[in-house]
C-alpha cells in the first residue's frame, strides 16, 4: 500500500483554493512577470505584504512552502554568489585577490535572491492550493487561443489529466512488480551501476507492458463512450469566474500598481 | 518444515496520518508438508500475512520462525530465506519480462547463484511440472494464452525449488477450466513434491476440495482455524465476517430443513452426491 501525493496539493477550504483556477494562473503569471519589474526596496516590501496576505488567507502552513524553496535553496546560493562576484561596479567592499565585492554586486545578489524566492513561493500557493486536474483545465483554457495555429490544446490538457491519473496506479503496480521479482532473488540495491540498470529491466519490461495494456483499455473505454476530442465536448464542471476572481485580480493590480509607483518614488529620491 | 508466528503485528505508514493497521497479534503454526488454505475477505490482511513469510515485509513487532530460524535476524540470509519460501502473488503473469519462456523462469535460479546444468534441470522440471510443452519454451511468454502465462509465472517461482509454497489467488480471473487444471496442479506438485503449501484465497470452493486446514482471517487476526470440516460448518460465523460457507454447505443445510436425512459436516460437491444418493436409496 503506497500513498502518493501528486503534485502537492494541500487540501483546504479557503478563499485562495476556491478561486477560479484560470485566474489563479493568470495572477500567477502576472505576479512573477512585474517581481521582475521591482527596482528597489520598497517594491520587494510591498510584493512581500502581498505574498504573506496571500499565503494567510490560503491556511497553507508555512512548513509546505518552505519545502519548496529547499529544493531550490542551492540554486538561489549559486545565483548569489555568481552576482556578487561579477557585478561591475564602482563602490568597493571588499577585495580578495583578483575579485572584488561591490556594493552593486551584494544589491544585485540580494535582488535576484528575493526574487527567486518569491517567484518559488507564489508559484508553491499555485501548486498546493489547485489540485492538479483543476490546473490542466486552466491550462487547456489558457491553450485555446492556440487552437488557431493547430495547437491540440485539448488533446495535451487530457493527456496531462490521464497521465497525473495514472501516477499512482504506476506506482501501486511497480511496487508489486518489485516485490514479485524480489520474491525470484532479484537485487535491486547492490552492485555496480551498469550492475543496477540491468537489474532495473525486470522491473521495467513489465512496468511498461502494463502501462500499455492500461492505455489500450482505457482507450477502449473512452471510444465506446463516444469520446472523439475537443468538438462538441461540455464540461461536468464547468469553470466559472466569480467577485471573487476579480476581487483577487484587482488586489493583483492594485501591487502592480504599487510596484511602479514605488519604482517612480524610489527614483525621485534615490532610494535603492 | 514448520513455521512458527508470534505476536506478529504490522501496520502501514507507520506514524503518519495514514497509518493503517494491518497485522494484530498474529500467532500460528503451520506444520511442515501441510496443505493450508487462508481465508479472508479484501482488506483482512492476508497479503500483508504473506508477505512477512519471505521477508518482503517487516514485522512492527513480533517473531516469524521457520525450522527455527528468525527469518528476520540476518540480512545476509535474505537470500537464501527468499529461495526456501517461494511467493507466487496475484497475477504472477504481470512479472513475466524475458525473452522467452525459459529464460523467464530461469530468472529465480540464476540469481539464486546456481550452476548452468543446475538452472536447466530446475528450468525444465518446472515446466514440465506446470504442464507447459516444450515446443513452447523457446517462445517469447507474451505469446502465450492467460492461463499459459500463469503456469509459466509458477514455474518461474517452483524453479527456485521452495520448500514452503505460498500461493495468492493462483485462480483468480481464470475460467473454470484453468482454475481447475492449476489447482489440480497445485495439489499434484504438495503430494509429489512433499513442500508446505499455503494457498490464500476467497473461493470456498477451491478451498474446501484441496487443504487440509483452514486459517480465517479478518481485521488482521486469524480468528478461526481448524480442517475443512471444522470451519465449514460453522455457517454462522462465517457469515458474520463478511464469508460464507461453501454452496454444497448451503444446500445440504437446505435439503436437511426439507425433511431429508443428510448427514452434517458435507462440503464438497462429491461428497454431497454420495450423500443425496444414498438418502434417497
Amino acid at each position: 500500500m503506497l500513498k502518493v501525493t501528486i503534485g502537492q496539493y494541500y487540501p483546504a477550504e479557503s478563499f485562495i483554493h476556491r478561486l477560479d483556477p484560470r485566474m489563479k494562473l493568470l495572477c500567477t503569471l502576472l505576479f512573477i512577470v512585474f517581481i521582475f519589474f521591482i527596482t528597489n526596496f520598497l517594491g520587494y516590501i510591498a510584493a512581500a505584504i502581498y505574498l504573506a496576505l496571500i499565503v494567510r488567507t490560503s491556511t497553507v502552513p508555512p512548513r509546505f512552502l518552505l519545502r519548496g524553496l529547499r529544493a531550490i535553496f542551492f540554486i538561489i546560493i549559486f545565483t548569489a554568489v555568481l552576482n556578487i562576484f561579477f557585478t561591475a561596479g564602482e563602490t568597493i567592499v571588499l577585495q580578495l585577490g583578483g575579485f572584488r565585492i561591490t556594493q552593486e554586486g551584494l544589491l544585485n545578489a540580494g535582488r535576484m535572491a528575493l526574487r527567486l524566492i518569491m517567484l518559488i513561493i507564489g508559484s508553491s500557493i499555485l501548486t498546493l492550493t489547485t489540485t492538479p486536474i483543476q490546473l490542466t483545465d486552466a491550462i487547456e483554457y489558457a491553450l485555446k487561443p492556440l487552437k488557431k495555429i493547430r495547437v491540440p490544446a485539448h488533446e495535451i490538457a487530457m493527456m496531462m489529466t490521464i497521465a497525473l491519473r495514472f501516477i499512482p496506479t504506476l506506482m501501486e503496480e511497480m511496487d508489486k512488480i518489485m516485490k514479485a521479482q524480489m520474491a525470484r532473488g532479484a537485487d535491486f540495491d547492490t552492485g555496480g551501476l551498469i550492475k543496477k540498470a540491468r537489474s532495473l529491466v525486470p522491473l521495467l519490461v513489465p512496468l511498461f507492458i502494463s502501462a500499455f495494456r492500461r492505455a489500450e483499455d482505457l482507450a477502449l473505454a473512452m471510444e465506446s463512450r463516444c469520446y472523439r476530442g475537443d468538438v462538441g465536448r461540455t464540461r461536468m464542471k464547468k469553470m466559472k469566474m466569480a467577485g471573487r476572481d476579480y476581487a483577487a485580480l484587482g488586489v493583483l493590480l492594485l501591487l502592480i500598481a504599487a510596484i511602479f509607483a514605488l519604482n517612480y518614488v524610489a527614483g525621485v529620491f534615490g532610494i535603492w | 518444515m514448520a513455521i512458527e508466528i508470534k505476536d506478529l503485528c504490522h501496520t502501514y505508514s507507520r506514524g503518519s496520518a495514514f497509518a493503517k493497521k494491518a497485522l494484530n497479534q498474529v500467532n500460528l503454526t503451520i506444520d511442515s508438508g501441510s496443505f493450508v488454505g487462508l481465508i479472508g475477505h479484501t482488506g483482512s490482511g492476508k497479503s500483508t500475512l504473506v508477505q512477512h513469510l519471505n521477508v518482503l515485509l517487516r514485522p512492527e513487532s513480533g517473531q516469524i520462525l521457520i525450522d527455527g530460524e528468525d527469518i528476520n535476524a540476518d540480512k545476509a540470509r535474505l537470500k537464501a530465506i527468499r529461495t526456501k519460501v517461494g511467493l507466487v502473488f496475484q497475477y504472477p503473469e504481470h512479472q513475466l519480462f524475458d525473452m522467452t519462456v525459459y529464460k523467464d523462469v530461469s530468472f529465480g535460479p540464476k540469481n539464486a547463484g546456481l550452476e548452468e546444468d543446475e538452472i536447466k534441470e530446475r528450468v525444465e522440471a518446472a515446466l514440465t511440472l506446470v504442464g507447459i510443452a516444450p515446443e513452447l519454451w523457446e517462445k517469447s511468454p507474451f505469446e502465450l494464452s492467460g492461463g499459459q502465462k500463469r503456469r509459466v509465472a509458477i514455474a518461474g517461482v517452483l524453479a527456485m525449488r521452495p520448500e514452503i509454497l505460498v500461493l495468492d489467488e493462483p485462480a483468480a480471473g481464470l475460467d473454470p477450466r484453468g482454475r481447475n487444471e492449476i489447482l489440480d496442479q497445485i495439489k499434484q506438485m504438495h503430494e509429489t513434491l512433499k513442500i508446505t503449501v499455503i494457498l490464500v484465497s476467497h473461493s470456498m470452493e477451491d478451498i474446501a476440495r484441496l487443504v487440509e486446514r483452514i486459517l480465517v482471517i479478518s481485521h488482521g487476526e486469524i480468528v478461526l482455524s481448524g480442517a475443512p470440516a471444522e470451519i465449514f460448518a460453522q455457517i454462522e460465523a462465517l457469515e458474520a465476517l463478511g464469508l460464507s460457507s461453501t454452496q454444497t454447505a448451503y444446500i445440504m443445510r437446505d435439503l436437511q430443513a426439507k425433511g431429508m436425512s443428510l448427514p452434517d459436516n458435507i462440503f464438497t460437491v462429491e461428497d454431497a452426491v454420495a450423500a443425496i444418493l444414498r438418502a434417497l436409496k
